[in-house]
């Protein structure tokens, strides 16, 4: 994915200022910032749900706004709100997003059947959505964004409202389709405790990019010994924790 | 829509299109069998209109010979075709809502990241809910029946277009709507400004030759109103006619806010940016 110059503002106010980066295949990348940092701006950019009115974004090449359908198919979203249909079931919500993306039965079926079992959720595929936990409900929405075998990933703060182990669980999963799928993910998070040594980390404040690295190069421009040291010297604001 | 966005656009197999058109009908049908309560709500309206008001009302409303009709009808008769329309615009207003609440709880989200052209995604969901209002129109005509309204038996298809025609044009009006609306709670109020005012000055409870008589200001009104239109396609379908004018201004409508819902739901030319614009951010 390559974002370059995008800038968008809600009437007066800059949410994000001349933003540039990208993604490689293949690639965990870490967006953190703090809340209204322009986060899920960028995201509502990036899925087209929003227009972008100043700079490009691409995904695998393909121009969000002139190739929507050709750069959309490659992208799987799991947002920041809940978005199951919480009165079907398991299957039907992803029989529903097969549909989305016009994916016939049979293949949608045996694809549900996979995503499924890689987010151990196999057992769970006729109860209703709304009788999953919160970590299901979670784990479900990624099988969602897996079922089309997108290239990238947008996770727009996946592990908010969701205990320890969940949390922990949800992000073991993701990185596993790293390491094992090469997709690549764009991981918005506010929880510094999130990245780890090899990710690419974006820091996003007041809409304008300050960083982008690997976490030991961000730890060696910045003189911190941890990844919260360095975001609270990138943001120079050293009571702030992220 | 240039030809260049559809060239663009069309990365996909005409399979693709009717799979997500199936998709999308049959997920709304799932949530219609979901919630009987809303079948229930939705046949209980009419059916009170009709057993209570259109017989407490039967001698005082007396309805002379006009076309369709051939000979005089009793006032459950008349009204019939206006509470079959009701159930549409109520279907239609209903289905907006859920749109509302669907984007303000993040689910439309789903349906707007699809790699399918938006204009397809959101025409799909428009027959979808339409589909819904034709199931609920047929059970409202089936109970009507039993109280002795009974249009000729071919009736009962020939009424089948016009009853989706007018269901997609209400329904458009709805989701046009549903763009302009930033929150929920402010659609309840669009909701009375716009039902009521819509049902009662329209032909679906006095034929307007009446409303002329009384008053020109609102048989004016209702001659603009198209749900005058929508009601007079259903009536005039039911008896195997085919009111020309009626037929004329219900698909003008139909398309004219359709096209206005496409573009108020495109992230370039939509309200929903400038929404976000005026209000705030996600």
């Amino acid at each position: 994915m390559a974002v370059e110059d995008v800038a968008y503002a809600y009437g007066r106010r800059q949410a994000l200022d001349r933003v540039s980066f990208t993604i490689p295949p293949g690639r965990f990348a870490v967006l953190l910032g703090l809340n209204g940092a322009g986060k899920s701006t960028l995201f509502q950019l990036v899925t087209r749900l929003f227009a972008t009115r100043q700079g490009t974004i691409r995904i695998f090449g393909h121009n969000v706004l002139q190739e929507a359908g050709a750069a959309l198919r490659r992208l799987g979203v799991v947002f920041q709100a809940r978005t199951l249909d919480l009165d079907l079931t398991v299957r039907q919500n992803l029989a529903y997003h097969a549909a989305l993306h016009g994916i016939g039965r049979s293949h949608a079926k045996a694809r549900a059947a996979e995503v499924l079992e890689r987010v151990d959720l196999a057992r769970r595929v006729s109860e209703r959505a709304r009788n999953l936990s919160g970590g299901q409900m979670r784990r479900l929405e990624i099988a969602r964004a897996l079922l089309h075998q997108p290239s990238l990933i947008l996770l727009d703060e996946p592990t908010v409202g969701l205990d320890i182990a969940a949390r922990a669980d949800i992000l073991a999963h993701v990185r596993d389709l790293v390491a094992r799928d090469g997709v690549a993910v764009l991981w918005a998070t506010h929880l510094v405790d999130e990245i780890a040594k090899d990710d690419q980390v974006l820091v996003l404040h007041q809409g304008r990019l300050l960083a982008d690295g690997r976490l030991d190069a961000l730890l060696a421009t910045t003189g911190a010994v941890d990844a919260e040291g360095a975001f609270r010297r990138l943001i120079k604001r050293p009571g702030a924790a992220p | 829509m240039s030809r260049e966005t559809l060239k663009r656009e069309a990365g996909f197999p005409l399979s693709a299109y009717l799979i997500c058109l199936q998709g999308i009908v049959g997920r709304e049908l799932l949530r219609f069998l979901h919630q009987r309560e809303r079948f229930v709500a939705a046949l209980v309206r009419p059916l009170v209109w009709l057993f209570i008001f259109a017989a407490g009302f039967r001698q005082v409303l007396g309805v002379s010979i006009i076309p369709p009709y051939s000979v005089y009808v009793l006032y459950e008769v008349y009204i019939t075709p206006g509470l079959i329309a009701m159930i549409q615009l109520f279907n239609g207003m209903q289905s907006s809502m859920s749109m509302v609440y669907d984007r303000e709880t993040g689910s439309m989200r789903t349906l707007l990241v699809s790699p399918l052209p938006r204009w397809f995604l959101l025409s799909s969901k428009l027959w979808a809910g339409t589909l819904v209002s034709v199931v609920q129109a047929y059970a409202f005509l089936a109970i009507a029946w039993f109280w002795g309204i009974e249009p000729p038996l071919w009736g009962y298809l020939a009424v089948l277009p016009a009853l989706f025609l007018s269901g997609l044009m209400l329904g458009a009006l709805g989701m046009l709507l549903s763009s302009l609306v930033r929150q929920l709670e402010n659609f309840a109020g669009v909701m009375n400004f716009l039902i009521f005012p819509m049902f009662f000055a329209s032909s679906a409870l006095y034929p307007l030759w009446r409303v002329r008589e009384s008053s020109p200001l609102l048989f004016r009104i209702c001659e603009l109103n198209p749900f005058t239109y929508a009601v007079e396609l259903i009536r005039f379908a039911l008896y195997l006619r085919i009111e020309p004018v009626a037929l004329a201004v219900v698909s003008g409508c139909t398309v004219l806010f359709m096209v206005g819902a496409v573009l108020a739901y495109d992230p370039a030319r939509g309200f929903l940016a400038r929404q976000h614009d005026a209000g705030g951010h996600p």
